[in-house]
């Protein structure tokens, strides 16, 4: 490759704009330029230099800033798009999506869930607009961090005459630097906490150059976070399962592969109640009614001991009692279980009584476990009664037919057959909430309701996600790299003398004013000027 | 308590307006128009005052805090006039930096009007529903609160650039939208006259309509109804009826709220601007005379550095954080999420054009500008409009 060699003799990179070590203007176009541009210190930038094959334009593509903001722009008026509606996963499921939208927001609904914006988060375009900028991130920073890295690390401290007039900051003063005074600046140097090096009488201050590695560092943040949401895609990673569990029910935790089970001991729900709760809530409890104060699931958690044949019943040993609460998940072996959904009040066991129509004598209690029915109940002196079919959650289907929608009890019915010493063969009675029919003719015999028994269900996230760690580090890593270059400055000072005369120049990347107010204390009552700001006087009125 | 907690708020409030009027007599004053950097005796009268306000306010917090239990910041009312002293607050820090009066002039009344704003929402202390009994709610949702406030400086100094940079002898874009932000303000005060006079007068209207499941339902109104909901009938006698009947989907009562404020704010417009003789910006330039745009624009681009990363700790990822230990996951796609990655990767956006673009200057302004707007749809828009797992802060 061809090196450039500055006429001070370091051997610069091809593409260098400034000498790394002198500072001498080595691009020809640079130097009509009334000040030199200090960006990545004029170091040789991959991406400026080479622009013939498809990798570099690929790569200059990426690492241009521009791009990065256009991406970033699209990225933040594609992801407002995604709010102008609720996302699919927010709406009730009780019908298709299309029909939802177009019902609920017209036109425009319809249009926007064809456009695939009710899942606008995971469409393809959204998923490679994010990779694109995670590419962005990463050439970026890769075409600029080297380079200045080099920069810094090769400055020398006399820098050259045309480097310093050059610089935004800049003064000259016909003066000679005593002993005393040059003592007397760089103890007040040391004060602010630069570094000082010197080289034939020549002084290189400098400080916090760190904070220039901090978009690096938080760019480096930024992928780490990426790739912990693409880990989310490998397998074993993320469990998203869901567990009903009534109360009493005790159920292995899906996710955990038959290793640990809840039972649900009680759900309780409460809200505020105006008489007990703090006064002060009284006025918004007025306006408002009920505001819920806590659902809860009081659990007991249990781990399976020794090895089970599929359909055997496990030998179960408890771990701990745990009541989880919003806010307060249960945490085992990586699983956290989260209080998210409930039902009250859900029908249990159902109970009725077996009647003679015409002399009302009742027979025998027949208490049925909607979850899981018994078929016969003998009620004793050749009363007894079947039950032929059930149907936990009753409609008639299409044919006119009884069918169930779905396993949950919701709306319980049931056909039983009642045989009595006096109907031996038996009578058929169709049995639904507040409904009988009797499909054979006239009964004799009646299935009584006798009352329902129900009880409580929660509804627990279980949740396992090992990419967290990583979405976290990468997290931290951000904000150390955004604090880095956003609370500290690096700034430098250069005194040379040229001849009789004293030069200095100085260069911050930010907070121009607080470079001034600093030098100006520094320099103060030194016989030398403060360097003074080129740019800003055709700026003031 | 929570009624001498109110006291504060309210003296905070008039010590922020007696703040402005000191800011404005130390630009005014030509006694010290040397220039030089120490403020004069307004100015240090001004910071003073602001100053008391802010403790004033801080007291109104930690009284309604005790009160409540928690943290005030769990409804709209609570965590918008947190904003505001945030505001002041971030407003005091960064004139010790700089020791620019001016900056107090623009920032001040912004913070006013954020809290008389708050202030039009129900003001009871509400007791908090489960996702929000957690210790990261003060944590989460004041510092991304001063975040967004330390931004919000940037609005106020873009402002500035913008009153003194925008040539106002010829018209222009630059002027026309100048003029819109400036509505825009004007608005929010005429949003906060009308709601003031009518609950004063204590107004109350009340409708039954259906809604948009097809279900009767019932709405109150406290402001005089100019569009009334989807088949309405007003149930109380002498009231004013509506002119106009609302679709189902559409909320009549919020659409109301909003004609009233824009309606309020063109007549507070017209007022000012017949009585000025000129535009709103031009009236406000000769206060900016004598301040350095270069400074100014240094102030904007500082608070949005400072800015920058307090709002992406506590928007962000404090956010993260408790998302997961409330809703099970730490990011959810929540429109109010949603908005907050928004104004991150705007601000993301404002940074890099500012670093390698070079835009400073009016086009740093106008950027800081657009990200106030973003921050106040977020809090305004995104909890009274789009709903979502946030909107709680709403009632």
């Amino acid at each position: 490759m061809n090196e450039i060699k500055c006429e001070c003799g370091h051997v610069n990179p091809h593409g260098t704009i400034l000498c790394e070590s002198c500072g001498r203007v080595l691009e020809e176009k640079e130097k009509e330029k009334q000040l030199v541009d200090m960006r990545y210190e004029g170091s040789a930038r991959r991406s400026q230099t080479y622009n013939k094959t498809i990798i570099d334009k690929i790569w200059n593509f990426f690492s241009s800033v521009k791009v990065g903001v256009w991406l970033i722009i699209i990225l933040l008026v594609a992801s407002s798009l995604g709010t102008i509606f609720p996302q699919e996963m927010y709406i009730p499921p009780l019908m298709p999506a299309g029909e939802y939208y177009q019902e609920q927001y017209g036109w425009l609904g319809k249009l926007y869930y064809d456009l695939g914006f009710h899942n606008l988060y995971s469409s393809w375009w959204y998923l490679l607009l994010i990779a694109a900028l995670g590419i962005s991130l990463i050439i970026a920073s890769l075409d600029r961090v080297v380079p200045l890295y080099r920069s810094l690390t090769n400055q020398r401290v006399s820098r050259h005459e045309s480097f310093l007039k050059r610089q935004r900051m800049f003064s000259v003063s016909n003066a000679d630097l005593s002993g005393e005074t040059v003592d007397k600046i760089k103890n007040l140097l040391t004060q602010k906490r630069y570094k000082i090096r010197e080289e034939n009488g020549n002084i290189l201050a400098e400080k916090n150059r760190f904070s220039r590695w901090g978009p690096y560092v938080n760019h480096l943040g930024l992928v780490i976070f990426l790739l912990g949401g693409m880990l989310r895609f490998v397998p074993g990673m993320y469990v998203d399962e869901i567990l009903w569990l009534r109360e009493g029910e005790t159920k292995a935790i899906p996710g955990t592969e038959g290793q640990y089970y809840l039972k649900n001991n009680a759900f309780i729900f409460e809200v505020y109640d105006k008489e007990k709760d703090d006064e002060v809530f009284q006025n918004a409890i007025d306006k408002v009614g009920t505001v819920v104060k806590n659902y809860q699931t009081d659990a007991t958690l249990y781990k399976k001991q020794g090895d089970t044949v599929p359909g055997e019943k496990p030998e179960l040993e408890k771990v701990r009692d745990q009541s989880i609460q919003v806010n307060k998940p249960l945490k085992i072996d990586g699983f956290a279980l989260y209080q998210v959904d409930y039902k009250l009040d859900e029908m249990n066991k159902m109970a009725f009584k077996l009647e003679n129509k015409k002399t009302g004598d009742q027979f025998g209690d027949v208490a049925v476990d909607l979850y899981d029915p018994e078929m016969n109940y003998d009620l004793g002196n050749g009363y007894k009664v079947e039950v032929m079919s059930y149907f936990p959650d009753f409609e008639f289907n299409e044919d006119g037919e009884p069918a169930t929608k779905s396993r949950i009890p919701n709306n319980p019915a049931f056909i039983f057959k009642m045989f009595t010493p006096d109907k031996p063969e038996g009578e058929i009675s169709f049995v639904a909430i507040r409904q009988t029919i009797e499909p054979m003719g006239d009964n004799d015999y009646k299935m009584i309701f006798n009352g329902v028994e129900t009880k409580n269900v929660t509804a627990l996230t279980v949740r396992k996600d090992l990419t967290l760690w990583l979405i976290g580090l990468g997290g931290l890593i951000f904000m150390i790299g955004v604090v880095q270059g956003a609370y500290w400055n690096h700034r430098r000072l250069w005194i040379r003398r040229v001849d009789s005369q004293i030069w200095t120049a100085a260069h911050t990347n930010k907070n121009w004013h607080g470079l001034k107010r600093e030098l100006d204390t520094i320099f103060a009552d030194s016989g030398i000027k403060a360097p003074e700001d080129q740019l800003s006087d055709d700026k003031k009125e | 308590m929570v009624e001498l907690s109110s006291n504060f708020l309210f003296t905070a409030f008039i010590l922020y307006l007696v703040g402005i009027l000191f800011f404005g007599g130390a630009i005014k004053d030509k006694r010290h128009a040397d220039k030089k950097d120490s403020p004069n005796k307004w100015a240090k009268i001004g910071i003073v005052v602001t100053i008391a306000g802010f403790l004033s306010q801080l007291t109104f917090f930690v009284l309604r805090w005790i009160a409540s239990g928690h943290a005030p910041v769990s409804n709209l009312f609570e965590f918008t006039t947190f904003f505001g002293m945030a505001l002041v607050g971030a407003f005091i820090a960064l004139y010790f930096m700089y020791k620019t009066p001016l900056l107090g002039l623009f920032t001040l009344p912004v913070a006013a009007l954020i809290i008389a704003y708050g202030s039009m929402f129900p003001r009871d202390v509400t007791p908090l529903i489960p996702a929000l009994q957690s210790y990261w709610l003060h944590i989460h949702v004041t510092t991304t609160a001063i975040g967004q406030a330390i931004l919000a400086v940037s609005f106020a100094a873009g402002l500035i650039y913008l009153v003194k940079s925008v040539d106002q002898t010829k018209k222009s874009k630059s002027t026309l939208w100048l003029e819109v932000v400036l509505f825009g303000l004007i608005s929010t005060l005429g949003f906060v006259f009308v709601s003031s006079f009518f609950a004063a007068t204590d107004y109350q209207a009340n409708f039954n309509y259906v809604n948009k499941e097809g279900q009767p339902a019932t709405e109150k109104y406290t402001i005089p109804a100019v569009v009334g909901p989807h088949q309405f009938e007003l149930t109380d006698k002498d009231r004013f009826e509506p002119l106009i009947e609302t679709p189902a989907i559409i909320s009549a009562k919020k659409l109301n709220t909003v004609i009233w404020s824009l309606a309020s704010g063109i007549v507070l417009y017209v007022l000012l601007r017949a009585i000025l003789r000129k535009r709103i910006a031009a009236a406000l330039k000769p206060w900016t005379k004598n301040i350095n745009l270069d400074l100014v624009d240094e102030i904007g681009y500082r608070s949005v550095l400072i800015g920058f990363p307090v709002f992406t700790l506590g928007g962000l990822i404090f956010a993260m954080i408790w998302a997961q230990i409330a809703w099970t996951r730490f990011w959810g796609w929540d429109p109010k999420e949603v908005w907050a990655l928004i104004t991150w990767l705007f601000y993301a956006a404002f940074l890099h054009l500012r670093l390698s673009k070079g835009w400073h200057g009016e086009k740093s302004a106008w950027l800081a500008v657009i990200g106030f707007i973003i921050i106040m749809f977020n809090l305004v828009a995104v909890n009274l409009v789009i709903a979502g797992l946030h909107s709680y802060a709403g009632s």
